[in-house]
């Protein structure tokens, strides 16, 4: 008996195979696209524990000082004595032929031995390591990039992470002239009992605890967080389709489940069965979702990798690797969300009388009841999203804020349409009209979720576009202002820096050392630049805020400008005096806006910056030079000077290289976007579909009084084409709340810094004609049904054959 | 001692790159050496500046076992010893020191060998040997003069060491004056007249305790301490050496190595009597040779030997306390207290290396 019943239920599909490619196809489009940005979180975040692990073992515990000079070589002999095993890091980042690269500076003698990376592998490995010159061990593709390593042999490894090398401590001490201080010790895990406390042996040091927090994971947290509400995005999305299409073959099904019942089917077998064979379509369309996922993710990875690095400097690998938690994640997700989808259908099936049958008018009735609810609801939301913009909060409320404005937006959205409908009815005086836009209204309840979710996608399309857009217009501009010496040189070394300084001033108009250390500030890690005090930083220079002489403070030595991302981050204030390594405090001015830097900086003026950094590297300068004059000096630099050609950049490269990179690291959304998009059409399509068969009892009638099949066919377009066009008006002035939100909320708190909000209509036009196309596409073939139905099949409308 | 000792074993370690081409087994040690100072016949050993560390040596040591018991009569043997290995003869301060350290400790009991081991980097204050006063030390571990100013600074020793699953501290007193070994302290290691400055201080005397698994045990016994330093003492084709320290019952001692190489191999004894005065024996006059062997892990050590030198009317045959005593170190090797008896009877320490 069960196993009739459940032939009888699914024998549907077999008579409508298109509604199990509908049904199929949203769970698996929801289930694809939060896998696959699932599958690249969790790539990027291991990612971030392998290198972490490797660059700092940090999954031991550390021993750290507040001293921006390091710890001195005494300490280390003094706790090797009393028994501690610690072994000493000495790491920074260097520059090596051009590039800069992390070192890190370990004592293969004393390190505690990793499972992950060894090191060495046997004393001759050791020797080697140990003895003059040295070694550098760094990934292939570290060293493809690197034309000078000063000596040292480089051996390559495969896990070490990206732009990041392992020396021998002395050549870190040597390299980054650290006169011996060391910057951090790791711990070995296996230590002797009974051991004096380290405060005793040195006050200035304190313990970190290992894990897995580092650094890095929690600076991209916010991106990440970023892609996820993007993949939930889609994954709402999709379950609007596979909620329409569970719907829809419910209610055509109302016949079977009737005469199963009257047969003395239980409602629980019947509600089991359904279950079941949900159940079992979940999984496999969870199972191809999850499939696709993975090559969506594979395609996105290498975007996403390339956009951490430049936003963030972390370093990922471009290659998925597969893993079981994504997997059993995104199997769960298939599975939640098909049971979100049809748990109302399966309510209903509950409430219904057993001998009620489907009919679409008095589903449009409760429709009507629950659109006023509905918008009421969406009012709601949208007046917790603007309460939220005035709470200060962190990234979540920032999200908590865009889930808000859209959900609320989504809901009040069928209200909206209807009050148009009805206005438009009330305008119309034709018949026809008249009953066009009664009708549409009629089936506006049916449509209302897709349309719903073509909101949701073209909002987050303009949302997102204008947000990158506008980035992009004030990156270029603050790139005009930032880059505005014309060349960049850098020397080799200090020696070649030194002839360069003689060499240049009689050839150029002005030389601007760009002299940098790294240093902690306010307990966080920054870059100190000194600048000169020059016209090209007083009339070019991005200051956001600061008064007129702010220059002349800076050039005094007792001023300083920090960048926006630091000021935000440490609440600053124009006045605050901020101490630097060194001994050194300065008043803070003013501050610069700095897009694309993950780290704080910090300018003061250059004889303050040389005086309290006399050992900073004096490798790098911005050269001003008449545009004319511009080949001259580049092929005087190396054919006279002997500056090898990949030391000198000119703006306009570096300009062409930084737009690459922003343009890179935007690609992903725009990925992300145009799928979004394309699963709402396809939303669209499925219902419509769905629809095209319930459409006969109202079409039937005026076929009877005389209108063709043709021209019922445009009437059918018309108004899907208007329904899309309302829900694409509607969408702008959601799209750009969206992009306020995102560009003075989300970036502030995920980047630290804000940007203006800039309007870009000729982008919405694009949009627009992509939408009409797709609804184009999506009513053509529902339509075509309809105006190929046979007249025989619209006269049985009028029949009790029905 | 042991011209040959662990030494090998640090050189072997911290050289293998250097020797590529011939550094097969513990054959390593057989290069010329580069820019090191080489041992040289005739050159008269200084005290107490030869104590201290000679960096233009490419190895060096300073090794003490002890053989020992506690009030119930219970043997134990406990090993000190800090190495030193050149990577260039020079000494810098910093990080970039070209000499490393290693520390290898042992306790060996009945049916456990307790040991373990540190290494470090020179320069920066991890380890080393100071003179003034004495001090030879890695990390925690130390060997430090007590004796009075003007004595020799090695008359009077502190040795301490702990690792894992024990810990030591040792006082040693010396009753008798150092013995050079071989010729006035120039010791042949191969018949191609591969060489080392070496002598000893096998007449200490020793109280202290010894904590196992957290048990302190209050010890008593004799120790040597072996000072020994070279840049190439063995030949291309020596594989290992058995080297052995006795402390006869009449009051004498007996240094006797048996180096392995493809041939019949090259062994040298000292005989010291009883107010230290040394006599070289050659090859020809020392016998050594296996009797037993036991397997630890996959290898196989002859553990029980039989040791003549018919010109002392010596012939005794040593047994191990334990035969595992394998130190399972970086360069792993045997070394562990034995017993002996035949023609007389008494306690030393045996070391076997290139097993």
């Amino acid at each position: 008996m069960i196993k009739t019943t459940f032939l009888a239920v699914i024998s549907h599909w077999r008579y409508r195979p298109i509604q199990l490619i509908t049904l199929v196809t949203g769970i698996a489009l929801a289930t694809a696209l939060w896998s696959g940005v699932q599958a690249i979180n969790s790539e990027a975040r291991a990612s971030y524990a392998r290198a972490a692990s490797v660059l700092e073992q940090a999954n031991l515990q550390q021993l750290i000082t507040g001293d921006q000079q390091g710890i001195p070589v005494e300490t280390y002999a003094s706790l090797r004595q009393a028994g501690w095993k610690v072994s000493p890091v000495i790491e920074g980042t260097v520059r090596l032929g051009g590039k800069r690269i992390r070192l890190i500076g370990v004592d293969p003698l004393t390190m505690p031995q990793s499972n992950d990376a060894p090191l060495v592998k046997d004393a001759s490995d050791l020797a080697e390591f140990i003895r003059a010159p040295g070694v550098i061990l760094m990934s292939a593709e570290t060293a493809a990039q690197l034309t000078d390593v000063q000596g040292l042999r480089i051996k390559l490894s495969p896990s070490v992470p990206e732009d990041a090398a392992f020396v021998d401590i002395s050549v870190a001490d040597r390299l980054l002239q650290r006169k011996g201080k060391v910057s951090r010790f790791v711990i070995a895990p296996d230590q002797s009992p009974s051991l004096p406390p380290i405060g005793k042996i040195s006050p200035d040091l304190s313990i970190r605890a290992g894990g897995n927090g580092t650094d890095v994971s929690s600076l991209t947290d916010s991106f990440h967080l970023n892609l996820t509400a993007f993949g939930f995005l889609a994954f709402v999305v999709g379950l609007f389709i596979a909620y329409s299409a569970i719907g829809v073959t419910f209610s055509q099904r109302r016949g079977t489940f009737r005469t199963l019942r009257s047969l003395g089917v239980s409602l629980k077998s019947l509600t089991a069965i359904l279950i079941l064979e949900l159940t079992v379509l979940a999984l496999i369309a969870g199972s191809i979702g999850v499939a696709i996922g993975y090559v969506i993710a594979s395609f996105l990875l290498p975007g996403v990798a390339a956009t951490l690095q430049g936003l963030y400097g972390a370093s990922v690998v471009g290659t998925l690797s597969f893993r079981a938690e994504w997997w059993l994640a995104g199997l769960a997700m298939a599975l939640l969300g098909t049971a979100v989808a049809s748990a109302q259908s399966i309510r209903q099936l509950w409430n219904m009388p057993i001998l009620a049958s489907a009919q679409a008018r008095s589903l449009a009735t409760g429709a009507e009841r629950s659109l006023r609810v509905q918008a009421v609801l969406g009012l709601l939301l949208l007046s917790l999203a603007v309460l939220l913009t005035w709470v200060q909060g962190g990234l979540v409320t920032a999200f908590g804020i865009l889930a808000a404005l859209l959900l609320g937006a989504a809901l009040m959205l069928p209200a909206v349409l209807a009050y148009t409908l009805g206005r438009a009815e009330r305008w119309a005086r034709k018949p026809i009209p008249r009953w066009f836009w009664a009708d549409t209204r009629l089936q506006l309840p049916g449509l209302s979720l897709a349309l719903m979710a073509l909101l949701l996608a073209l909002s987050a399309n303009i949302g997102v576009g204008t947000m990158v857009s506008s980035f992009r217009t004030t990156f270029i501009g603050w790139l005009d202002q930032r880059l505005a010496a014309e060349l960049y040189v850098t020397a080799r070394t200090e020696e070649e820096a030194e002839r360069l300084r003689a060499w240049l001033p009689s050839r150029v108009n002005t030389v601007l050392p760009i002299w940098s250390v790294d240093g902690d500030v306010l307990g966080k890690p920054v870059q100190i630049f000194g600048v000169a005090d020059d016209a090209t930083y007083r009339e070019n220079w991005p200051v956001i805020t600061g008064g007129d002489d702010v220059w002349d403070k800076i050039a005094s030595g007792k001023g300083a400008l920090v960048n926006e991302q630091m000021w935000r981050r440490e609440g600053l204030k124009v006045g605050d005096r901020i101490a630097l390594p060194g001994n050194f405090s300065v008043d803070v001015v003013g501050v610069y806006s700095d897009f694309g830097n993950p780290v704080g900086q910090v300018l003061v003026g250059l004889g303050a910056f040389g005086q309290h950094y006399p050992n900073a590297a004096k490798l790098r300068y911005g050269l001003r030079v008449q545009t004319s004059e511009l080949d001259r000096v580049r092929s005087a630099l190396i054919d006279d000077f002997g500056l090898p050609a990949d030391a000198i950049v000119d703006q306009a490269t570096l300009k062409r290289q930084s737009r690459a990179i922003f343009d890179q690291t935007f690609a992903v959304t725009g990925a992300l976007n145009a799928l979004t998009l394309a699963v709402a059409a396809f939303a669209m399509f499925s219902t419509l579909l769905a629809l095209a068969a319930s459409r006969l009892p109202q079409l039937a009638p005026l076929w009877a009084m005389g209108v063709r099949r043709r021209k019922l066919a445009r009437l059918e377009v018309i108004r899907s084409v208007a329904l899309w066009a309302a829900t694409y008006f509607v969408s702008i002035p959601v799209g750009l709340a969206l992009a306020w939100v995102l560009l003075a909320i989300v970036n502030v708190e995920a980047f630290g810094w804000r940007l203006p909000l800039m309007i870009f209509p000729i982008d919405w036009i694009y949009l627009g004609l992509a939408a009409l196309g797709a609804a184009l596409v999506s009513v053509y073939y529902p339509v075509r049904l309809l105006s190929k139905v046979a007249p025989a099949e619209l006269l049985k409308v009028f029949t009790n054959e029905r | 001692m042991s011209a040959n000792r662990l030494g090998l074993a640090v050189i072997l370690f911290l050289c293998a790159s250097h020797l590529e081409g011939h550094a097969q087994g513990f054959a390593g040690l057989g290069t010329t050496a580069e820019g090191f100072s080489v041992p040289r016949k005739g050159v008269p050993l200084e005290f107490p500046r030869d104590h201290g560390a000679h960096p233009d040596y490419r190895i060096e040591w300073w090794y003490v076992t002890a053989n020992l018991k506690d009030a119930s009569g219970q043997d134990y043997g406990a090993q000190w010893t800090l190495f030193r290995s050149a990577l260039s003869p020079q000494t810098v301060q910093g990080w970039s020191d070209p000499q490393i350290w290693l520390g290898h400790a042992a306790v060996t009991t009945k049916n456990q060998h307790y040991f373990g081991e540190r290494l470090a980097r020179g320069g920066v204050g991890q380890a080393g040997v100071t003179l003034q006063p004495f001090r030879a030390w890695v990390d925690e571990w130390g060997m430090q003069g007590t004796g009075a100013p003007d004595a020799d600074p090695l008359q009077n020793l502190k040795v301490k060491a702990q690792a894992d699953l024990f810990s030591y501290d040792l006082s040693l007193s010396a009753k008798g004056p150092l013995v050079r070994q071989g010729d006035r302290g120039y010791s042949v290691k191969s018949a191609n007249g591969q060489a080392s400055f070496y002598y000893s201080q096998p007449y200490y005397t020793v109280e202290g305790e010894i904590v196992l698994e957290g048990k302190p045990v209050t010890v008593t016994g004799k120790a040597w301490m072996d000072r020994e330093w070279s840049s190439q003492p063995l030949a291309a084709d020596q594989t290992g050496w058995d080297w052995f320290s006795l402390h006869l019952a009449s009051g004498e001692k007996l240094m006797a190595f048996r180096l392995r190489d493809s041939g019949n191999g090259y062994s040298s004894a000292n005989w010291v009597s009883v107010n230290g005065e040394s006599t070289s024996l050659s090859g020809d006059e020392v016998i050594i040779e296996p009797k037993q062997t036991t397997k630890v892990g996959d290898r196989t050590i002859p553990t029980v030997w039989r040791v003549r030198i018919p010109s002392k009317s010596l012939d005794v045959v040593t047994h191990p306390l334990n035969s595992r005593s394998w130190m399972g170190t970086t360069t792993p090797y045997w070394e562990g207290p034995i017993t002996f008896e035949g023609s007389t009877s008494g306690e030393g320490y045996l070391e076997m290396t290139g097993y």
